[in-house]
């Protein structure tokens, strides 16, 4: 039944791909229809989830992505073909999406968008030789091999930079944790967060766990920060559970401030949600999308022109990843007929020389370990939008 | 006072695995089978309600209401044309069948709803109770779980023991053929029980997603199994069982999250039915039925 339903999505997800490619331009729909011939379009392919509890963040780096590589052949050039392709947030589906993409010829991959299917898929990239560049998974694991890179900061790297903003700008001395211990994303930035919590003088009240079968009911871990006395609650999940959290905090009368990290991007478009519990919790995040910046205005008028709704941090991800990729392209010479296994060698050396100003960050640098570089910037929400602190 | 606290959460969470349990206890305690779609119905009705509340703007009683009447029909309709051709093959092919339609159910709602975890607007309008100085709350939810799970176990019993079709439900229970030669309709009987077991569903989707409120098309699966579990646990069939054995299951849970590990909870409320299915292989309040040969 499963299977008959992923095929159903795959189905209706190339109908849309055929879709988008027919209305966006005459000029695009052209160079989609030569490459196939001439091969004049480097075939970028995307994973990520675009249905299931992590869609939000899919759909986004699609629509991202889609937007860069439109502008990219709107400027001439390099061209750029994307084909992205669901994964559900399940590792076995995100390793098919890749045999998939392989075999209409992918050249480079920009994916998978979340953790786990991404350490399932990026050893096989390692193994091929195809060039991975993730917008957001951010476990260490993901860029091990030196095929990858990342355009969002590592976990340990978001752990370690709430523990300093929190410390820096006297948020809090007593926090709570509440992770998700069978999520490598989570558990990943919980430890570091721990760790250098330690040398900033946080003192750590509540550490709480939840597992993936046993996330409904957080009565227990809200009972215990609450009773520990903590300021603040420091949530490195993703927002439905975060949202269940902070509904459960208000619950029982809990006003510690919450902070959180990526995951918590996508709080805002809960359906159904009461966002007014959600004011004055605090994100790290590289975007924003009420930034004032030329760029971002850009980005955001066209991305909400196109898609009716705000872009988040991972769309902006995304994005960015796209123009990385063309400046890595540019760098080291890479062209369409290039096959996977060149275009792969060239980007990897390329990576290191080039420097991205894109909205997550202004002069992005990458380390040969994948890692990328920038300042770390946070995020309040008030009166229902993001909010720079 | 903490210990207080956790208890009141425990029982809280264990009235909503009461409330489905009695779904699940009631179909097997009369047709004899394992309707593993029980916690989809559960969400199909918290869907109903939740689009019903907050797209189309209805009162929460009247969307409670129209949930249990479309649950209703769900169940019969379930009953009839995945459950009732199969009446005479083995429990085998009606478990496995129960297990496809429960797939087909949150399918159908990815199809429908799409996959994106909404957030369920409670529909108890109780204030909480504060106790203590603000020390213990008792949410609105938890007072309304518990009293409308008691009513729900007390109502079923009463139903089973003092009407017509109840004790035409206990003879279908206890020997179908032998109900059939003194004149009562075992189909209609066996699908009288899945509509008021899909009513229930309707009433423990409402309960769950109040309490714990998001709802997605697998919010009806990890509590369906759970709940099964307490069904195990106090005896399956018998329902002061399922309320005694949900209440439980919720208190265990808690409780093991509390003192011991939040990791471990699951680990360990499994672990205890095992040593109670060893110790008693009826359930805490099961009858031993000694079949003649």
């Amino acid at each position: 039944m499963k299977k008959a339903m992923s095929l159903v999505l795959a189905a209706a997800m190339a109908f849309g791909f055929a879709a988008c490619g027919g209305a966006s331009s005459t000029s695009g729909a052209a160079s989609t229809a030569s490459s196939t011939a001439s091969g004049a379009a480097i075939k970028i392919g995307g994973i990520g989830p675009l249905t299931g509890g992590a869609a939000i963040y899919g759909n986004a780096v699609k629509n991202g992505a889609e937007l860069a590589v439109e502008e990219i052949n709107a400027q001439g050039g390099l061209q750029f073909e994307l084909n992205f392709q669901d994964d559900e947030n399940d590792p076995e589906k995100s390793l098919n999406a890749y045999n998939n993409l392989k075999d209409w010829g992918m050249q480079a991959l920009l994916g998978t968008v979340t953790t786990q299917p991404c350490l399932t898929v990026a050893p096989e990239t390692a193994a091929d030789n195809m060039f991975l560049l993730t917008p957001s998974a951010s476990a260490v694991d993901v860029i091990k091999e030196d095929n990858a890179f990342q355009v969002c900061f590592t976990d340990p790297n978001q752990g370690v930079a709430s523990a300093d903003y929190i410390a820096e700008n006297g948020l809090a001395t007593k926090i709570a944790i509440i992770y998700d211990s069978s999520d490598a994303y989570s558990s990943g930035i919980h430890d570091k967060f721990k760790e250098e919590a330690a040398t900033k003088g946080l003192e750590i009240v509540a550490d709480e766990a939840f597992t993936a079968d046993n996330k409904t009911d957080f009565s227990v871990q809200v009972q215990k920060a609450k009773s520990s006395g903590a300021e603040l609650v420091f949530l490195p999940i993703y927002y439905s559970e975060a949202n269940l959290i902070i509904q459960e905090m208000n619950k029982q009368g809990c006003t510690a401030s919450v902070f959180g990290c990526d995951g918590l991007d996508g709080l805002l478009t809960i359906e159904g949600a009461d966002t007014s519990l959600f004011e004055g919790v605090m994100l790290l995040t590289p975007f924003a999308a009420d930034a004032q910046d030329e760029k971002t205005q850009n980005f955001v008028s066209k991305y909400e022109e196109k898609y009716g709704e705000t872009p988040n941090q991972f769309a902006a991800d995304a994005y960015d990843g796209v123009y990385t990729i063309l400046a890595a392209c540019e760098q080291g010479g890479v062209t369409a007929d290039m096959d996977a296994s060149a275009v792969c060698d060239a980007l990897k050396a390329a990576m290191t020389q080039i420097t991205v100003d894109g909205l997550t960050g202004e002069g992005m640098k990458w380390e040969a370990t994948g890692e990328v570089n920038k300042a770390p910037r946070a995020v309040k929400i008030q009166n229902g939008a993001y909010t720079a602190m | 006072m903490e210990f207080l606290s956790y208890l009141i959460n425990g029982i809280s969470l264990g009235s909503v695995y009461a409330i489905i349990a009695l779904g699940y206890t009631m179909v097997y305690g009369i047709a004899k089978m394992l309707n593993f779609a029980h916690g989809d119905v559960i969400m199909v009705g918290s869907y109903i309600v939740f689009i019903a509340v907050n797209q189309m703007g209805m009162p929460p009683l009247l969307a409670i209401v129209i949930s249990m009447a479309l649950c209703t029909l769900l169940g019969i309709v379930i009953e009839r044309f995945a459950y009732k051709p199969l009446r005479s093959a083995s429990s085998l092919a009606v478990l496995i069948t129960a297990i496809g339609v429960s797939y087909l159910l949150q399918n159908l709602a990815l199809l429908i709803w799409g996959a994106d975890p909404k957030s369920f607007t409670s529909v108890v309008g109780l204030a909480p109770v504060q106790l203590a100085g603000g020390r213990l709350v008792i949410s609105g939810e938890t007072i309304v779980t518990i009293v409308v799970s008691a009513i729900i176990m007390a109502g079923l019993i009463f139903f089973v023991n003092n009407t017509k079709m109840g004790r035409a439900m206990l003879a279908v229970s206890e020997d179908k053929g032998a109900a059939q030669l003194m004149g009562i309709n075992v189909n209609s009987t066996i699908a009288m029980t899945f509509a008021i077991g899909s009513a229930l569903a309707a009433v423990a989707g409402v309960l769950l997603c109040s309490a714990y409120p998001t709802l997605q098309p697998t919010t009806g699966a990890m509590p369906g199994i759970k709940a099964f579990t307490a069904a195990v646990f106090g005896g399956i069939g018998s329902i002061p069982g399922a309320f005694v054995g949900g209440i439980l299951l919720g208190v265990i849970e808690i409780m093991s999250k509390a003192y011991i590990s939040t990791q471990l909870a699951d680990a360990i409320v499994f672990a205890v039915l095992i040593i109670v299915l060893l110790v008693r292989p009826t359930g805490l309040l099961g009858k031993k039925i000694s079949e003649k040969v």
